[in-house]
């Protein structure tokens, strides 16, 4: 065989191999490439622009960051997105870790224990908007029952009061999300090796330093993944929020994403809620980009 | 409490008795140690257990409130077992809203877009996972990243180009944004990976073609995790609010999501038919968890792995 003759021949199955590749790959992207990927790019480029469902995009550059920077709705929006964060990240975290640490144990039961912190989070969110708005309401409520019962003279009012409606929501999401976590965390532990507890314990760990010095650095890459879905999650927090409250009272829940269905979808100011969109995506990555850097450097 | 993870009795148990045993005065505190040990764990067990009973609580205050009268629902004290049980309840909401509806549309889209994601997203798993291609790790990046994007960042463009397809209070319109996702490519092809290069590379000798490999041998190998994908695709469609809610104006295309959400609005004194209507809502979910329950939780923990 003449070397240009093998070269083409490689040649050919390469392309071959490159349209086999494709081919499998093609059914799912020509949807993702239209409805994900295009959508993602569209929003870097509207942001620069004027376009309501009316009039043609025209390029403004800065113009609706400008307007956004002076909108009392979107600081308050951020702001509150931001409490949302501060609440269901560290005690979504602890809770599924601890809830986790316990129910890794060989204990009677523990399918059933497992199953049953785990289904809240499979139930439809409507149904546990709507019963946590019952539990929760301020004056007949079960939670308000129970607060007077153990000595609370004046309960909060939960989401009828604009001081308690954050943490009413914050409340129903850990107790809808922590057994999700939970699953993860039961993953992470299950890969530790039994034999570095066995040989901390010949060397006289107790209980809470082989919690410190084997489970927690072994979980570290599994926290590290927890932590970023949860702030992706905290982040684009809907659902609960106007299901429960829909944003109020005053805006007092009203979130990022909630501001960018009312200015683009209800009101169809496709720039200026682009603008909008492009301050929550940048906000996720700078939180993932730095948790990033944190895990590399714990790492090394 | 112990925050061990270790299984404690099986490992130390047998281990520690033969090399304590050398003294006979030591049986008084191992013994003592031993009763410490079978405490601790009881009261592990018990709070454990009413920990459970507290998360699982609103179920039953929803279950029981489902067959109560409207007035017996919010009183002080609570009601644990209703003064009057009203099963009717459970017939009357049916004709109070058209549930019958909305629970179909919700298994139409849930069973539509399931199989659309599991389908498509298998097969590009396997392109990514075992087929070689300039330009595939770039693609599959691009696929990674958009799974960090919040959907609410990218909805209103979505929404512009469903509008201008007329697409816009379809269920074309969900299923479309819905079923391609790039999750269920990640999750597959994480599961692919762990299939070795030498079994498709055995059929590839065998004269099978690369379509044929997935079809008949990475398929096969790879139920748990399909069932796994299937699982959380049905769950998150049965319960998705916000896409119904952006894109479902019409009442007959209603989930049972949107329906219980507008029912609730409408009739927020009626507290008895809303806990029916939410128990309606959850019982169907709760079949497939149950039945599915251990595919679930390996589809979760696969896609915690790196």
């Amino acid at each position: 065989m003449s070397p240009e003759s093998g070269a083409t021949a490689l040649k050919r199955r390469q392309r071959r191999t490159t349209l086999v590749g494709w081919s499998f790959i093609l059914p799912n992207f020509l949807g993702f490439a239209a409805l994900t990927l295009i959508p993602v790019l569209a929003t870097l480029l509207l942001a620069f622009t004027d376009w309501n469902s009316y009039s043609t995009p025209q390029w403004v550059g800065l113009e609706n960051f400008r307007r956004m920077l002076d909108s009392d709705t979107f600081w308050v929006a951020l702001s509150n997105t931001g409490w949302y964060a501060v609440g269901h990240i560290p005690l979504t975290l602890a809770a599924s870790l601890g809830l986790a640490v316990l129910l890794n144990q060989k204990l009677r039961g523990v399918g059933f224990l497992r199953t049953a912190f785990f289904f809240p989070y499979v139930t439809s969110l409507v149904a546990v908007a709507v019963v946590w708005n019952m539990l929760l309401s301020p004056d007949l409520g079960p939670v308000n029952q129970l607060l007077k019962a153990v000595g609370v003279g004046h309960p909060p009012g939960w989401t009828t009061s604009t001081d308690w409606a954050m943490p009413a929501v914050v409340i129903t999401s850990v107790w809808r999300d922590m057994g999700y976590y939970m699953v993860l965390y039961l993953a992470g532990l299950q890969a530790i090796p039994a034999e570095l507890y066995e040989a901390a314990r010949v060397d006289g760990a107790g209980p809470w330093q082989r919690f410190r010095h084997i489970t927690v650095p072994a979980l570290r890459p599994t926290t590290f993944f927890v932590l970023v879905m949860l702030t992706i999650s905290s982040f684009k927090v809907f659902d609960l929020v106007q299901i429960m409250t829909e944003g109020g009272p005053g805006r007092s829940t009203l979130v990022l994403s909630q501001v960018i269905f009312r200015e683009g979808i209800k009101q169809g100011r496709f720039g200026y809620s682009s603008a909008i969109s492009l301050v929550l995506f940048v906000i996720v990555l700078t939180i993932t980009v730095v948790q990033f850097r944190f895990q590399r450097r714990n790492e090394r | 409490m112990n925050t061990s993870v270790l299984p404690e009795d099986s490992t130390t148990g047998g281990a520690a008795r033969p090399l304590g045993g050398d003294g006979a005065g030591r049986s008084g505190p191992a013994a003592r140690r031993r009763a410490v040990r079978l405490l601790g764990r009881v009261l592990l067990h018990a709070a454990l257990i009413a920990l459970a009973a507290a998360i699982l609580v609103p179920f039953a205050w929803m279950l029981v409130s489902s067959v109560k009268r409207d007035s017996d629902v919010l009183t002080v004290p609570i009601q644990w077992i209703p003064e009057e049980f009203r099963w009717d309840n459970f017939t009357h909401i049916w004709t109070r809203i058209p549930l019958l509806t909305y629970l179909g549309n919700s298994l139409f889209l849930s069973v539509t877009i399931t199989g659309l994601q599991v389908l498509t997203g298998s097969f590009a798993a396997y392109g990514f996972a075992k087929t070689r291609f300039p330009g595939r790790d770039a693609l599959f990046l691009a696929y990674v990243s958009t799974i960090a994007v919040p959907w609410q960042a990218y909805m209103v463009p979505q929404y512009i180009i469903m509008e201008r397809l007329g697409l816009v209070n379809t269920r074309l319109s969900l299923i479309l944004l819905q079923a391609f996702g790039a999750f269920g490519v990640f999750l597959m092809r994480q599961y692919y990976l762990t299939i070795p290069d030498e079994i498709s590379e055995a059929a590839r000798l065998d004269g099978l073609s690369e379509y044929g490999i997935w079809a008949r041998i990475v398929l096969p190998l790879s139920k748990p995790a399909l069932a796994g994908l299937a699982l959380l695709t049905f769950v998150n469609t049965w319960n998705d609010y916000m896409g119904p809610f952006i894109y479902l104006t019409d009442n007959e295309l209603w989930t049972v999501q949107l329906g219980l959400r507008q029912f609730v609005g409408v009739y927020d004194s009626q507290y008895a038919m809303i806990m029916t209507g939410s128990v309606v809502s959850v019982l169907p979910i709760l079949v497939v968890f149950l039945a599915g329950q251990r595919y679930f939780v390996q589809g979760i923990a696969t896609s915690g792995m790196k």
